[in-house]
């Protein structure tokens, strides 16, 4: 199974919510698609599940044209971010609903949701109704009658977002379990960076309804194509700030600079954006080569096992993230530790210019 | 007690009063009524009750009533039910005046709209029929339930509507299997709403009846008759015109507050 977008937009009125997009989707581990709340992955999800007409584009599945195939008959499963049950049903009922739509027979049914059912610990909750069930458990509702059919794609829109945290991260941590070695193809729409990293698969970054890059989790988040996709792809925000290339070095702020290295050294002379991700600029000394940078701390943030603080620096606001706790004062001045090794820099038009790296 | 409690208990009182009066009275001879003041009935009489039931005029009076309000309000469910969700789902041209529009219908009194009916129902040959007033009462009850399903259906997520579809229902079945059990509590409201409405509605009914679809309160309103004042037996219908209401209400009770809201809590 693959499922494909070709040349696809949407406008609605005046406002374009999806630019043209082509986009392949694998079955196989997931695809995620990772933006901002109102970036377009719910549009996104909303064209290739057929809920909404691209206004331009096709929609392809298997080889075969289904813009114009109405969402029943795709064969597909969608779980949304609210708790959509069915409030009248039972939780058995609930997740059989897929199956007696489509007719089967009563045994095969009853065979088929109590699999569903164990797969998502509902086993005991069969008989009572979504609104008696906790969130969690009414989002594992959602799932089971997702997974109950065997269908060639589901898509899951942002499936995590309105559980409490400790829910979150045991149901995430049972996703690849539950859907996986399905054959399906599996479309996560998140907008949080981290659960991209640990679900892994593919990713695509979606801004203001345009992939700006799309590849293996991983690798994107190793190597952003653009300023825009690298912003995208971190959490806390990226650092970000102007340099400007003389020579062997990177300057910033005309007080800080560094030595530069391979690639970077390549570059041709002149202004460039530099990126570096909040855990490479720590306030002790990294193994890594690094520069010693300071700046007034603003704000801090002690998460118990990291904190957080951002500080000043060259005009801009950095944040910097470390594990341990810190005793950072607001207003103070700090010596915090970039390591240039793992800069990023990006040329006046925003793409990727050179990956910093710690020796030639 | 404590003086507080005393304002509601006396607001209650004189709210119950005249109910009270009302149902003493049906157990009443008309003389005994005629004759004086008296708290409790002197001397308790089922007759009244007996004339009603078995005098084909009075109870046949109830029959053409339920018959119409039931007729109205399974038109106005059936016409508000759709055109709610179109409301309450779609952006069209105008929808909003649309919407507004409809309310003010209920603006104007029901005379205004007695002559039309009455003129165009003879025309047409509707005249002194149950689906006459039926549809009559429609003019008022279809944008009532518009407005009180559409608050109820706004307040369903469109997620679901979406799930359904994924899962793999039609619209017709998704709107019949899940939509209506969804937002049973306003289809019910609406129904009360409509049901109150056509019931107590006396003025339309009155003009376009005359002995066929006669209703319970035309007929009661004929204060005598050829047997002179029947109070006894008026209060007896009385009390008999109220119950189907107070059974309707007793069913809706827990919703009627969101209903008064027109499901928008």
């Amino acid at each position: 199974m693959t499922l494909e977008l070709r040349n696809v937009t949407k406008t609605v009125g005046a406002d374009t919510h999806i630019h043209p997009t082509s986009l392949a989707f694998e079955k196989g581990g997931f695809n995620i698609l990772l933006g901002a709340t109102n970036a377009g992955k719910s549009t996104l999800i909303k064209l290739m599940a057929g809920l909404e007409k691209p206004t331009t584009g096709e929609v392809w599945a298997d080889g075969q044209n289904v813009t114009g195939t109405s969402p029943q008959k795709r064969g597909i499963a969608l779980v949304h971010q609210f708790f959509i049950n069915y409030p009248h049903m039972t939780v058995f009922e609930n997740i059989a609903s897929p199956l007696r739509v489509q007719g089967l027979g009563r045994s095969e049914i009853e065979t088929r949701v109590r699999e569903a059912a164990d797969v998502l610990q509902l086993g005991p909750m069969l008989d009572r109704r979504p609104q008696e069930l906790s969130g969690g458990q009414q989002q594992r509702c959602a799932l089971a009658r997702a997974i109950v059919k065997q269908s060639k794609a589901i898509f899951l829109d942002e499936p995590l977002a309105n559980l409490d945290y400790k829910l979150r991260e045991e149901l995430r941590e049972q996703l690849p379990d539950i859907l996986g070695e399905r054959g399906t193809v599996i479309v996560y729409a998140t907008s949080e960076p981290t659960e991209a990293l640990l679900l892994g698969g593919h990713t695509a970054l979606v801004h203001e309804g345009r992939i700006t890059q799309f590849g293996r989790t991983p690798e994107i988040y190793h190597l952003p194509g653009d300023l825009t996709s690298a912003r995208v792809f971190s959490d806390p925000p990226i650092n970000l700030a102007p340099v400007t290339k003389r020579g062997e070095e990177m300057w910033m702020d005309e007080t800080i600079n560094w030595p530069v290295f391979g690639e970077a050294a390549a570059l041709a002379d002149g202004p460039y954006t530099v990126a570096i991700r909040p855990h490479h600029v720590t306030p002790t000394e990294p193994n890594d080569v690094s520069i010693a940078i300071r700046g007034p701390v603003q704000i801090t943030e002690l998460s118990g096992s990291e904190s957080v603080a951002h500080f000043r620096i060259g005009g801009q606001t950095w944040v910097s993230l470390a594990p341990g706790v810190h005793p950072y004062r607001v207003g103070d001045y700090h010596e915090f530790h970039m390591i240039p090794g793992q800069c990023f820099y990006f040329g006046a038009d925003g793409t990727l210019a050179a990956k910093g790296r710690a020796h030639g | 007690m404590k003086p507080r409690s005393l304002v509601p208990l006396i607001y209650i009182l004189f709210l119950m009063l005249p109910i009270y009066w009302l149902v003493a009275m049906s157990f009443k001879t008309t003389n005994e009524i005629l004759g004086g003041f008296s708290l409790f009935p002197q001397e308790w009489t089922l007759a009244n009750y007996r004339a009603i039931f078995t005098d084909p005029t009075w109870y046949w009076g109830y029959i053409n009533s339920i018959l119409y309000v039931s007729i109205n309000t399974v038109i106005s469910l059936a016409a508000a039910l759709p055109a709610a969700y179109a409301f309450s789902r779609y952006r069209f041209l105008g929808d909003k005046h649309l919407f507004f529009w409809l309310l003010t219908n209920r603006m104007a009194p029901a005379a205004v709209f007695a002559l039309p009916f009455f003129q165009l129902y003879s025309a047409v040959g509707l005249f002194d029929t149950h689906l006459a007033v039926a549809l009559a009462h429609c003019l008022f009850n279809i944008p009532l339930a518009v407005w009180i399903l559409e608050g109820f259906m706004s307040g369903v997520p469109k997620e679901l509507d979406e799930t359904a579809y994924v899962d793999g229902y039609s619209f017709p079945r998704f709107f019949a299997t899940i939509f209506i059990p969804t937002i049973k509590a306003g289809v019910g409201v609406a129904a009360f709403f409509c049901f109150m409405f056509s019931w107590v509605e006396l003025l339309l009914a009155k003009t376009l009846t005359a002995v066929e679809a006669k209703p319970i309160a035309a007929t009661m309103t004929r204060t005598a008759s050829s047997a002179g004042y029947e109070l006894g037996l008026l209060a007896a219908a009385g009390v008999l015109t109220i119950i189907p209401g107070a059974i309707v209400i007793y069913f809706v009770r827990n919703y009627i507050a969101k209903g008064f809201a027109l499901g928008r809590v």
